[in-house]
Formats: structure tokens, C-alpha cells, sequence
């Protein structure tokens, strides 16, 4: 049942035969999707990496299923986005259900004219290999399996770390280290770390079940429903028939019993016969069992010294809102440029205090999404329950109460409204994407290179923007210029763009300024301060 | 009168309603119910319209149980 989805081989590394530890200026801790990206990240900004993880195989561990638009966005600059896309199952529409009865259905509606849909649903192993495969093309990444930190001196000017691996104890000097190593991280324990917030007492039974039909690819969320009287229950649809299934426990259910697979298969039984709709549900095989609580943590500074916090060992959120390993990717995409601006010296060391203001921001509004969504489908007491339900009864004939209904708010990229890196507007504006935020996809018109999306035609630094040529010819040394036409009326749409006006893109994707009559000071002030210079 | 609004009204709604579990959370039921009387009241004084009053009552009652 718990198979390995790969294994890969351990190799001695000539830095556990040094006579003094060896140093390296990025060492990566955790080869999950927040390590592997974080690696690749900073590969291709030409950066040497080193990748260390304890284990030598993946598909074990956490189990995201759904990857949001911006996270296909991210996998798809590291040159496997388009092929997960194609591998993951497309959906936008879900039913809720309370008791028996349907409450609602709902359409996320796509938008036209993005590259990437709203969500997928894949299984993480399968993102875990295609980011495998593309750290081990890049020669700049050294990853070393069964390699496991257990010590760590860690100071301002780098950290020492002492690692395990089948060949016994080596070290080695790190100028940054990138803790990437999962919500139970290690890393964290070892610096004495607090992890503090909110534990939620319910339990849930999480399942993977292999089953053939035809099923719609929709996402159906039950409030108390027959068949699990008192409990909510999820069912979701993954590739190569698999369907993914949480079941709310009661507090006091004991974990082990009701792991095993004799206790689990009635539950399921029980369940798939109210999604077949037929007297009997088709037959399944359990792929995957575990028992999971609520949890909403963070570290209160994501950046301790030389060590870097990333993805869930940073912050901890409640599934159902898809904000686990899409946040961790917004995590990677947010440092990447940062710290290799660093490095090269076009930056000084004070812009990664941005990553933690960002992505602090990113995570509070995750946990909040996630703390909401939590106090409806678990309530806390019977007094809690009472308001709940009443939300729900009202649900079925008023608005107002559907608007309230919340099995979980599937996360949208935050935009980083208290950012020092942004340049406030100085213009009106009317529409558009505000400082901070996170650029919308397009499709756009280049010229040469034809048609495509804008999501693939920025580029790895910084972008300018620009409504016209004109505009194009301010654009500071080292700033990709993009003068795109825009045959569908996306930018102007989106971007409220107009002659005149012009966007600073950040490397990540999130406007630093925007100008309705650029000029070439502004421009380069606006610059300056995107890459932690100070304001001037 | 003024009509009896049933449509969303919260730019989000979500906060709304984490604010009304969070008056609630550590009550008994019955603690919960006196709350809820006083928030009741408050809020119909706050309406001040007898005819909506009338239909919110109307509606709550149509949303219970039946039995």
C-alpha cells in the first residue's frame, strides 16, 4: 500500500572526505516540491546549489493534490508546468451537500486567456519526480540523498552543518541555508524554534481510493451527511482513477483503530454508494490511509541568522483551500531572486528582510483563510454548531447565507500590500493591478516571437510593461522590455494599460509600479527600490 | 418600509461570520442562546423597520427543522 513512487541512489560526495568542512555559498535542506523548487530556482538564476535530503526516494509523506494556477505558473518557468498540467485533472465545478440534499453547485467559471487553469488536481509525487528530473539536468545542483542534517552551528556570517549519511558524519559551510524540510522540520527543532497557533482537536480520516466509473471530476463537499452522520466528507477526483477522500472523526476517535483497513472500507462503502447514487457503489482498492488534525502555525520570522524558512517548515495551514505546497511555491519564487541578487551583489543583504515581511503577509492570509474555513466545517462546541447549521439551512433560498457557507476558500496568490519594495501610485487609476499584487496572465502578441501568453514571454529579472515603443526605449539595462499587442483586449482589461503607461514586474511576478506617463527617473527610482536599494 | 435584504451584504463574508462564532466559542448552548437573544435584540432595534423584522422571522422560521 505504501509504495515508493521512486527511489534514487545515495553517492558519496568528495566533501565528506575533506579535511576541513567544505564550503558552499547555498546549501537546500529537503528534497520535497519547496526544496526542489527552491534549487531549481536558484539554479537557473546561475546560482551553485547544494540539495540535501534525509531520505532517497519520494512519494512518501504529505500528499497535496491541488496545485493553483500560480503554482503551475512557477513549476512552468522550471520547464515542467505545461506537461503537469496536461498530466492533472482540470475542474472548476463542485456541489455542497447538508444532511441529504443538495444546497448548491458551483462554477469557478474559467477565465479565458490564461495559460494555466485554476487549479489541477495531481498527485504531489508526480511534481515531486518532474522536479527530480530537472534538478538532476542542471549540473549546478548538487543533490545528495540519504544525506540528513543533525547539528547545526548557526551564526550571522554562514552556518556549519553536521550531516549523517550511510558513509557516517561529515560538515559543511553554508552562507545561507534553506530549511525546506516539511512541517515537522527538523531544522526548526534543531535552532530551538517556537511553532506557534492553533491545533484544532477533530480529527480526519484522509484516503486515496482507486476506482473506475464515470464520475464527474467535480469537487463534493458534505455537511453531515447520512452516511457519516455529524461529520463533514470530501471526495475529489486525481488522475489515473483515483479519488481523494476526508472524513471529519470525532475528537476522541482513536487514531490506529480507525487507520486500519477493515474500519476504513465500510466508512468508504457507505460514502461512495451516496456519490454513485445507485443502490451499491462501485468497488475500489484503498490506496492510501492517514489521520490528519487541523493545524494553523508559523514561525513568528521565517529568517533566523543564516537559515531561511520555506513552505510548510515556515507555516502550517488545514488542508481543504489548497494552500499547503502552492504558498511554498510562492515562497520559493518570492526568495529565489532575492537571495541571488545577494549574491551577485546587485542587492544588498537587507532585501531578504522582505521575504519575511512578504511572505509573512502570505501566510497570515492563508492562516486566516484556513482558521475560517476550519471554524465552519468543525465546529468547536454545540453552540458553535448551532450557528453553523443555521448558516447552512439558510443557505439553500438566500445568498447572503450561501455566501457564508465556506468548506474551504481555494487560495488566490496574495498581494503584498505592505511591501517597502513597491512604489505607491503617484496616478490615477482606475482598474489595473495594484502595487504588490501578482500579475495576471494575458494573451498577448510578441513581436518577433508571435503569439503567446504573458505568463511565458516575461522574463526571469525584472520586466517592464510597456503600452508603446516609446516607453520601451526608458527601460533601464538589465530590465527585459516587452511592447506586446494585445489582440484580445487582455492587457487592456487586466492592466487598464493605455499609451503612456508602463508596469515594473518584479522576477516574481508581482508589480513593483506602474506609471500612466512613464518617465526614465521614475522608472529607475522604482527600480532601485524593487531590488532593496532604498527609496531615492 | 425599506426591502428586506437577503442578498450578500458583506464584502466578505467569511470575517462575518468568524466574528459571530468567535462571541460564541467557549459557551454552553444555553450561554449561547442568551447571547444570541441580546444580539437579537440589538440588531432589530438597529433595523428599526417592523415589516422586516416580520419577514426575517418569516424566513428564519421557513430555514428550521421541520418536526
Amino acid at each position: 500500500m505504501f509504495t515508493a513512487y521512486a527511489t534514487f541512489t545515495y553517492r558519496k560526495s568528495p566533501d565528506q572526505e575533506a579535511v576541513a568542512p567544505a564550503h558552499h555559498p547555498l546549501v537546500v535542506v529537503g528534497a520535497g516540491p519547496v526544496g526542489l523548487s527552491m534549487a531549481i530556482d536558484l539554479a537557473q538564476r546561475g546560482q551553485r546549489v547544494v540539495l540535501l535530503d534525509d531520505n532517497d526516494r519520494i512519494g512518501e509523506g504529505s500528499r497535496a493534490i491541488c496545485f493553483s494556477k500560480k503554482a503551475l505558473e512557477i513549476l512552468d518557468t522550471y520547464g515542467c508546468g505545461t506537461a503537469l498540467r496536461d498530466a492533472g485533472v482540470s475542474w472548476s465545478r463542485g456541489r455542497v451537500f447538508q444532511g441529504g440534499n443538495e444546497l448548491y453547485g458551483f462554477d469557478l467559471l474559467p477565465e479565458p486567456g490564461h495559460k494555466m487553469p485554476a487549479f489541477i488536481n495531481l498527485q504531489q509525487f508526480v511534481v515531486e519526480k518532474a522536479l527530480v528530473d530537472r534538478a538532476m539536468a542542471l549540473e549546478n545542483i548538487d543533490l545528495r540523498w540519504k544525506n540528513r542534517v543533525v547539528g547545526i552551528d548557526n551564526r550571522e556570517a554562514g552556518a556549519l552543518l553536521a550531516i549523517e549519511t550511510p558513509d557516517g558524519l561529515y560538515r559543511l559551510h553554508a552562507d545561507h541555508v534553506i530549511a525546506c524540510d516539511g512541517a515537522r522540520s527538523p531544522m526548526r527543532a534543531m535552532l530551538g524554534l517556537d511553532f506557534p497557533g492553533e491545533i484544532f482537536e477533530e480529527q480526519f480520516l484522509i484516503a486515496d481510493v482507486k476506482m473506475r466509473g464515470d464520475f464527474p471530476a467535480e469537487r463534493w463537499f458534505w455537511f453531515d451527511p447520512p452516511f457519516h452522520p455529524g461529520g463533514s466528507a470530501l471526495l475529489h477526483k486525481q488522475p489515473d482513477d483515483i479519488w481523494r477522500i476526508d472524513l471529519q472523526l470525532p475528537a476522541t476517535a482513536d487514531a490506529e483503530f480507525e487507520k486500519r483497513p477493515e474500519n476504513v472500507r465500510p466508512r468508504i462503502e457507505k460514502m461512495l454508494e451516496a456519490f454513485s447514487g445507485k443502490g451499491q457503489g462501485p468497488a475500489f482498492d484503498l490506496e492510501w490511509v492517514s489521520i490528519y488534525r487541523f493545524r494553523c502555525l508559523r514561525l513568528e520570522k521565517f529568517t533566523h541568522k543564516s537559515v531561511i524558512f520555506a513552505g510548510d517548515a515556515a507555516h502550517q495551514v488545514s488542508p481543504f483551500g489548497a494552500r499547503g505546497a502552492n504558498s511554498g511555491l510562492q515562497d520559493v519564487e518570492n526568495l529565489g531572486w532575492k537571495l541571488a541578487a545577494v549574491l551577485d551583489g546587485d542587492s544588498p543583504r537587507s532585501l531578504l528582510a522582505t521575504y519575511d515581511i512578504e511572505r509573512g503577509e502570505g501566510a497570515d492570509d492563508n492562516l486566516g483563510h484556513s482558521t475560517r474555513s476550519t471554524d465552519f466545517i468543525a465546529p468547536q462546541s454545540p453552540a458553535e454548531r448551532i450557528l453553523r447549521d443555521a448558516a447552512l439551512s439558510l443557505a439553500r433560498h438566500h445568498d447572503f447565507a450561501k455566501r457564508m457557507v465556506n468548506s474551504g476558500r481555494l487560495s488566490v496568490p496574495t498581494a503584498y500590500r505592505a511591501s517597502p519594495l513597491s512604489t505607491p501610485d503617484h496616478d490615477e487609476w482606475q482598474g489595473g493591478v495594484v502595487p504588490g499584487a501578482p500579475v495576471p496572465d494575458a494573451r498577448v502578441e510578441m513581436i518577433p516571437g508571435g503569439a503567446c501568453y504573458l505568463s511565458e514571454a516575461l522574463g526571469p529579472d525584472f520586466s517592464l510593461l510597456c503600452a508603446d515603443e516609446a516607453i520601451a526605449g526608458l527601460c533601464p539595462p538589465g530590465v527585459k522590455a516587452l511592447v506586446p499587442r494585445d489582440p484580445h483586449g487582455d492587457l487592456a482589461a487586466r492592466f487598464a494599460l493605455r499609451p503612456g503607461t508602463a508596469y515594473l514586474i518584479r522576477p516574481d511576478r508581482h508589480v513593483a509600479a506602474r506609471f500612466r506617463a512613464a518617465d526614465a527617473r521614475a522608472i529607475k527610482a522604482a527600480l532601485r527600490r524593487a531590488r532593496g536599494k532604498g527609496e531615492s | 418600509m425599506s426591502a428586506f435584504e437577503t442578498g450578500s451584504r458583506f464584502p466578505d463574508p467569511d470575517r462575518a461570520f468568524r466574528l459571530l462564532i468567535e462571541a460564541r466559542r467557549g459557551l454552553s448552548v444555553q450561554q449561547a442562546a442568551e447571547l444570541d437573544a441580546r444580539l437579537v435584540l440589538l440588531l432589530a432595534n438597529h433595523i428599526g423597520d417592523e415589516d422586516v423584522l416580520g419577514a426575517a422571522i418569516a424566513a428564519a422560521k421557513a430555514a428550521m427543522p421541520k418536526g
